[in-house]
């Protein structure tokens, strides 16, 4: 047994203009078999992934958007939202997706944390390894 | 000469936006669509912007503010959203078209 690392996925692009954000998904839910110390930041236009009412059929994109209440199963519980980037977009917390997960007692807590800037480059300070998207 | 502008960036990540905004003339539009959507979010940066605009049309493609979870509450007044067949209206009605890539 190798001894468990952090790994922070930060998240800074939007969600169907590119790519990125459904790789990122893709590799969070890959990476949560391995039982490491996950954390997710979402931050810039990132924070767009995680609107909720996303509705996709007339622009013919798959909605990956259901897939972050997943992430609660796959033991990710740090889901840090970066709120300047927020502020600065006119988006509220209200305007997100409401993701949780069940601690050992099978209580339901959000997943969601909201941090200032500096709060976020120290949680970015503090990792083993950084993924990038 | 009556232009249509689009904008396909989002107005926080590349200058597209504002590059269309400062170039655009009296009488021209502006349809913003996929990520430019994002710059009439109501208390943005971007959306100030457009607001400051007097003399310009801006429009914004119905589908792509509704894959992004961004509702018509949340959008700006004086931005008209179209669908495909307007966004096919508003590339007739006008002489040209410039992209802003």
């Amino acid at each position: 047994m190798s001894e468990i690392k952090k790994f922070l996925y930060v998240n800074r692009k939007a969600p169907y203009g590119t790519v990125y954000a459904l790789e990122s998904l893709e590799v969070v839910l890959i990476g949560a078999a391995f039982d490491q110390d996950v954390s997710l930041a979402f931050l810039d236009d990132g924070v767009f992934q995680l609107a909720k009412g996303q509705k996709t059929t007339d622009i013919g994109m798959k909605n990956f958007s259901p897939t972050y209440s997943a992430l609660g199963d796959y033991e990710v519980k740090k889901i840090y939202v970066e709120k300047e980037s927020l502020e600065q977009r006119g988006l509220t917390p209200d305007d997100l997706l409401h993701l949780t997960y069940e601690d050992e007692d099978y209580a339901e807590k959000d997943s969601i944390q909201l941090v200032s800037r500096a709060e976020l480059a120290d949680i970015m300070d503090q990792q083993d390894v950084v993924m990038s998207f | 000469m009556t232009m249509l502008h689009t904008v396909n960036k989002s107005p926080f990540e590349r200058n597209s936006f504002d590059s269309c905004l400062s170039h655009a003339k009296d009488g021209s539009s502006v349809l913003l669509i996929e990520d430019g959507i994002y710059a009439v979010i109501k208390g943005s940066d971007a959306a100030d912007k457009i607001q400051g605009a007097s003399g310009i049309s801006v429009y914004a493609l119905g589908p792509d503010l509704k894959a992004r979870g961004i509702g018509e509450d949340q959008i700006i007044e004086g931005v008209t959203v179209v669908d495909y067949g307007g966004f096919v209206d508003l590339v007739t009605r006008h002489d040209n078209v410039q992209s802003w890539l």
